[in-house]
């Protein structure tokens, strides 16, 4: 069955999105890349250095095989955003952007009025616009207005490995959205992810669960498993849950009319 | 509402008894209760702080060192200081710069801080402190403003340690390409505040307590504080500067803050250091403050000699400065021209490793050396 991930005009066979951050070292990206199928990976553009020697270098850790997504973390406005997205385009890492506006420090929770503003703007220069937000049904129908290619939710605030505290907002985010909804942040373990591909999602992108695993390979590896086995249990429609019991074989099955 | 009120709160508060009151069951409960965002309060850093909690080290530093891994990852950002002048009308009774300490005074010219720029982002750093003494009529608003808009040019982040200044200047040198502050309470203690800076600008405690938020209002993303322990009590000390952060965190949500723990080495001079603050203590507070405020940085200097620094990695550090220099022209001397003649130092620098050394040491701690982490947009 073709089941594809359609973001833009490019398609992924998988729906596990990963990140580059706070791994031990560069060097374990891209195995673990191999070890989970992602294709589509984030980095910060603010730690890429074009002037870093090879082994300091991010972007030369990345797969040629898997699509870069730069992130515009460390922006506080939709201007600084803008701008990062249009430096990104510049130096080569291609249409795809991750909106990050993040004004609360603390929590690093994302900025809505700020991410919209950039997502209006990006989205008309020919970005392939993913915005992560806040969930909330209003700014994801005006993410589709302004042009957005997918919604990104979080589950819970960013590298908390929470889980989905957010999941009854993300649940109206589904059922309403005619964007992918991407879950980004805060999930910090495999069946989460699996619970969120369950929910309806489109796709999960899980970064801290797997870079600070101990085998950030085998992690990546997990959380792939548990994203394609909860699509499944989506596509296949699982009967639905009831408060009482319900007998498998009917008492009054024999009838026929 | 300012600091300014909190530090006056806690001018007459009874530290000693305090922390002499501490038991390891308040202890226990502080530490039981760390791991979100907010959930410990003043009484919970003071516990944390007290002799009694020297017992429970080692599990505030598995929590301490899985907090950090959770927030930062398992990385180190990596920064150099850069002095572009060693004049200062201060009378700081503890610092090699202090205006009666007789040495020829520097003041580097734009061409010889593009020189000492090559030289310091040649090792591959990013990220770089502009330092001076407190000399506005030797380093005007108009020098530094072209200071730092010349390293821009070299670095991807230009952090500012000068001397205080009001929010109209600090918006012009943000203005101009940098992008964080460093300022240094150095004592909380009022009285005794007043007896180490006894003469010059500096003695105003209430005019550098406020510069922080000078700072965030004139639009620097970061800030970065700290107390020099030598000064004063070093447990008191570590509240207040806690307790300083996370009001600065609370009123500018939208500013990272960073923590400075330095510990006073020999200055030319300098008095010597009144309380020293132990190998046992510099951890324990970096481990309450990684409790307290999960997300806040902590900065590890060169002050700190490189076997202790090898082992702070792991307990919730997040910046190290590496290849420091702390003398004016530093970097490119003696190929800098004028610059021959015997430099003084702020302050000796213990760990004396290269950048490459330390970021190898961080490689071999099983840590990510960043050289750069951000970018003036």
């Amino acid at each position: 069955m073709e089941d594809r991930l359609i973001l833009g005009d490019q398609s992924f066979s998988s729906r596990l999105l990963t990140g580059t951050g706070k791994f031990a070292s560069k060097d374990l990206i891209a195995p673990m890349l191999e070890a989970s199928g992602s294709e589509l990976i984030t980095v910060a553009l603010r730690r890429v250095d074009p002037k870093a020697r090879a082994q300091d270098n991010i972007l030369a850790k990345i797969l040629d095989s898997v699509t870069l997504l730069p992130n515009t973390s460390g922006a506080r406005t939709a201007r600084e955003a803008v701008r990062i997205a249009r430096i990104s385009r510049a130096a080569g890492c291609g249409d795809f952007i991750k909106i990050e506006v993040i004004t609360d420090m603390q929590f690093l929770l994302p900025d809505n009025h700020q991410t919209l503003e950039a997502t209006n703007i990006l989205a008309k220069e020919g970005f392939i616009v993913l915005p992560d937000v806040m969930p909330d049904i209003t700014i994801a129908r005006q993410l589709h207005d302004a042009g957005a290619s997918a919604v990104m939710p979080l589950g819970s605030p960013i590298g908390s490995n929470q889980g989905l505290e957010m999941a009854a907002m993300i649940q109206r985010i589904i059922d309403t959205s005619r964007l992918p909804v991407i879950v980004d942040a805060g999930i910090g373990r495999p069946s989460q992810a699996a619970c969120a591909m369950e929910m309806g999602a489109d796709g999960v992108l899980v970064n801290t669960a797997i870079a600070t695993a101990q085998d950030t390979a085998l992690a990546g590896q997990a959380f792939a498993l548990a994203v394609k086995a909860g699509r499944m249990a989506y596509i296949s429609k699982l009967g639905d849950q009831s408060a009482t019991a319900r007998d498998s074989s009917p008492l009054t099955g024999f009838l026929r009319g | 509402m300012s600091f300014m009120q909190l530090a006056d709160e806690y001018q007459t508060f009874d530290f000693q008894g305090y922390f002499a009151s501490v038991t390891p069951e308040a202890v226990g409960a502080s530490l039981a209760r760390a791991g979100q965002m907010n959930c410990l309060d003043h009484r919970d850093l003071l516990n944390l702080l007290s002799p009694a909690a020297t017992d429970f080290l080692e599990p505030m530093a598995q929590k301490a060192s899985a907090l950090a891994v959770q927030y930062f990852g398992r990385t180190i950002g990596l920064y150099a200081p850069l002095y572009i002048s060693d004049f200062c009308i201060n009378h700081c009774t503890y610092c090699g710069f202090n205006s009666k300490t007789d040495f020829p005074r520097t003041r580097l010219s734009l061409e010889q801080i593009e020189q000492e720029a090559k030289a310091v982002s040649g090792l591959g750093i990013r990220h770089i402190l502009v330092l001076t003494g407190e000399a506005p009529a030797k380093t005007p608003l108009d020098y530094l403003e072209k200071a730092v808009a010349l390293l821009t040019r070299y670095f991807s982040s230009v952090a500012l340690e000068l001397f205080p200044m009001d929010e109209d200047d600090y918006g012009r040198l943000n203005k101009a390409g940098a992008d964080s502050l460093t300022v240094y309470q150095e004592v909380y203690e009022r009285d005794l505040y007043r007896e180490v800076h006894p003469k010059g600008p500096k003695s105003d405690y209430a005019f550098r307590l406020l510069t922080p938020e000078r700072g965030a209002r004139a639009g620097f993303r970061a800030l970065n504080i700290g107390t020099l322990f030598g000064i004063g009590d070093p447990r008191s000390e570590a509240f207040m500067a806690g307790l300083h952060a996370r009001f600065l965190e609370r009123a500018f949500p939208y500013v990272e803050v960073s923590l400075s723990l330095p510990r006073m080495t020999r200055a030319d001079g300098g008095i010597a250091p009144k309380n020293l603050h132990s190998d046992t203590g510099f951890v324990q507070t970096m481990l309450a403050w990684r409790l307290f405020m999960p997300r806040v940085g902590i900065n590890v200097s060169t002050r700190e000699s490189a076997a202790f620094r090898d082992q702070l990695i792991h307990l919730g550090a997040t910046r190290y400065s590496a290849g420091s220099k702390t003398d004016v022209g530093g970097y490119s001397v003696p190929s800098n021209p004028g610059l021959e003649q015997e430099t003084t130092v702020q302050f000796e620098i213990t760990d004396t490793r290269s950048v490459d050394d330390v970021a190898c040491m961080i490689r071999a701690a099983g840590c990510q050396p960043v050289f750069k982490d951000w970018e003036i947009f």
